[in-house]
């Protein structure tokens, strides 16, 4: 019966749930749609071709950008996921300690941070430091910020699982450490995973904080990218988005595709 | 109470490289934008004064400490450009706030009224929006809305238009940005807490006679105030500050403060003033931090 008296309210639900949708995904369809264009003028339709991904790999410049991108979103995923992890385990596990507050205020703020504030702030300490910029205050600011967003996500997943598993591990005799790296590691092991996808997809994907802390000659694929577009738009532009959104996208099947597996894995283990 | 130490201390142990971390590259460098805001601007490198040098005695760093002034935010608080681009950046991030929450809300309700087991693909549709790059979502939008973009040839074919219309540099296409940037910071929130509400209420609430729309008023509304609020206050904050989307979007008549701090860094070459407005970005969001961290806060008790 209530099924019925909300059925009035279920249509209007379908309709927000199509457009909203529609809203999200429309424009980047219809971006990689048009990255096969064959036609010179992004919008006339000049059939299909390949030629702005083959005009993308002759482009040398566009290809360092992508390479410094991907280097820089590699090691500073691996170090913000390592950080990260030893945030949420100090949040989650340390009830109380000096600092407790500042250290959660400053995992907190830079997930809603402003970016100019935290470029500008990051270039200063480089300038005060005479660090050399390029890759590794790229790197440092990456690290800086995506950690933040590792320690969110194992937080919500570590402060899931319960302790007396561990507790029965080191009442058989491992040490605390063992302990932890035998139970909770693989527990965890998902949102760890999660974590460092998501760092290295917001490094890949940051303009602002990139543009502050790089020198000259060490531009990464979204300030180039940023240069062109603010010259208008090019076709070679949208097949190198459609990469990315391609890349993304396999990232992300796979990613949960692993998790469908290890979930499934650790369902048959459990009765045992 | 031994039990609990031999989680403790190593939870002690594993704060040490990430508070160091944050210590050093958060906290500090906010001692230095305060430093650089009080300071000169000169023509060298690094193009400020003073420049303190710690190796040089008291007498030098008292010397450049009598340097420092208050100038750029006199400045600031004097030339109506910078007041009316931090007057700009709060009305349209409220603005577009205001408008993200129109069109999530009702996205955010339907998946919560989706079966259980159609809700973590709903919530993971939303998601992958927001894993493609945010230059490229604003990108996609140049495309759709330039001059001869997809929208002028539909409204012009359908006869809406006579001659194509102006979207791009407008306030218009900034708003569809944020809107469509921002949507899954707003949503997710909202779902969060719509998923968790009890059907049993709404039954209720219907068997004692309320219309569907009375319901909604009545309990699905007030019970999701905490998702409205951190939905809002996780768009609002970023938005005050926002740099790409104005910048590739709206006009340049007006500004962003965003946008004036990245051109008097990279374009006027002028670091302190460039400073003082991070600094007076951060007292303006210092209010709504505040409110997100007490925010945060609870939800971390609450289990």
């Amino acid at each position: 019966m209530s099924t019925r008296r909300f059925a009035a309210l279920s249509r209007f639900n379908i309709v927000s749930l199509a457009l909203g949708l529609a809203f999200l995904y429309l424009p980047i369809v219809i971006l990689v749609i048009y990255s096969f264009n064959a036609s010179q003028l992004v919008t006339v339709w000049g059939g299909w071709s390949l030629r702005w991904y083959t005009a993308f790999f002759n482009d040398a410049a566009m290809l360092a950008a992508a390479g410094m991108s991907l280097r820089v979103a590699a090691t500073s995923a691996t170090l913000a996921t390592l950080l990260g992890t030893l945030a949420a385990m100090a949040l989650v596990r340390g009830e109380r300690f000096r600092g407790r507050t500042l250290f959660s205020g400053m995992l907190y703020a830079p997930l809603v941070m402003p970016e100019v504030i935290t470029g500008l702030s990051l270039l200063l300490l480089f300038v005060a430091l005479g660090a050399e910029r390029g890759f590794w205050t790229v790197t440092v600011a990456h690290t800086t910020l995506t950690m933040c967003f590792v320690a969110v996500i194992v937080q919500s997943r570590l402060s899931g699982v319960d302790r007396s598993l561990e507790e029965a591990a080191m009442d058989l005799g491992c040490n605390p450490f063992r302990a932890f790296v035998a139970v909770t590691l693989p527990l965890i092991a998902p949102a760890i995973a999660a974590g460092w996808m998501l760092a290295f997809t917001l490094s890949l994907d940051d303009l602002v904080i990139a543009s502050f802390t790089t020198g000259p000659g060490a531009a990464t694929l979204p300030i180039r990218i940023y240069s062109e577009v603010r010259l208008g738009v090019k076709p070679e532009i949208n097949a190198i988005c459609a990469l990315m959104i391609g890349a993304v996208t396999l990232a992300i099947v796979t990613a949960s595709l692993v998790t469908k597996l290890s979930s499934g894995r650790g369902g048959n283990a459990a009765p045992m | 109470m031994d039990a609990r130490s031999n989680f403790t201390r190593p939870a002690r142990l594993a704060a040490i490289a990430p508070y160091a971390w944050m210590v050093l590259f958060f906290l500090v460098p906010f001692g230095f934008v305060l430093k650089l805001s009080l300071s000169q601007t000169t023509i060298a490198q690094p193009p400020y004064l003073p420049i303190l040098d710690l190796g040089a005695g008291w007498q030098a760093l008292a010397d450049a400490a009598s340097m420092f002034s208050l100038d750029n935010f006199r400045l600031l608080l004097s030339d109506s450009l910078y007041l009316s681009a931090g007057l700009r950046s709060l009305t349209v991030a409220a603005a577009a706030t205001a408008m993200l929450l129109l069109v999530g809300y009702p996205i955010a309700y339907a998946m919560s009224r989706l079966p259980h087991r159609w809700q973590p693909f709903a919530m993971m549709l939303v998601i992958v929006p927001f894993w493609t790059s945010f230059l490229i979502r604003v990108y996609a939008w140049i495309n759709i809305l330039q001059h001869d973009g997809l929208l002028n040839q539909i409204l012009l074919t359908l006869h809406v238009v006579s001659a194509p219309v102006v979207w791009l540099s407008t306030d218009t296409a900034m708003y569809i940005g944020m809107v469509y940037s921002y949507l899954p910071f707003m949503i997710l929130p909202l779902f969060a807490t719509l998923s968790k509400l009890d059907d049993a209420l709404l039954e209720a609430a219907a068997d004692l006679g309320s219309s569907p729309l009375q319901s909604f008023w009545l309990v699905t509304f007030p019970l999701s105030l905490p998702g409205i609020g951190a939905g809002v206050l996780l768009c609002f904050i970023p938005l005050v500050g926002e740099f790409v989307i104005p910048d590739l979007l709206a006009g340049s008549d007006a500004l962003m403060i965003g946008q004036i701090l990245w051109l008097e860094f990279f374009t006027n070459r002028d670091w302190p003033v460039a400073a003082a407005t991070a600094v007076l970005l951060l007292l303006i969001l210092l209010v709504p931090l505040l409110i997100y961290d007490r925010f945060q806060r609870r939800q971390m008790v609450r289990p």
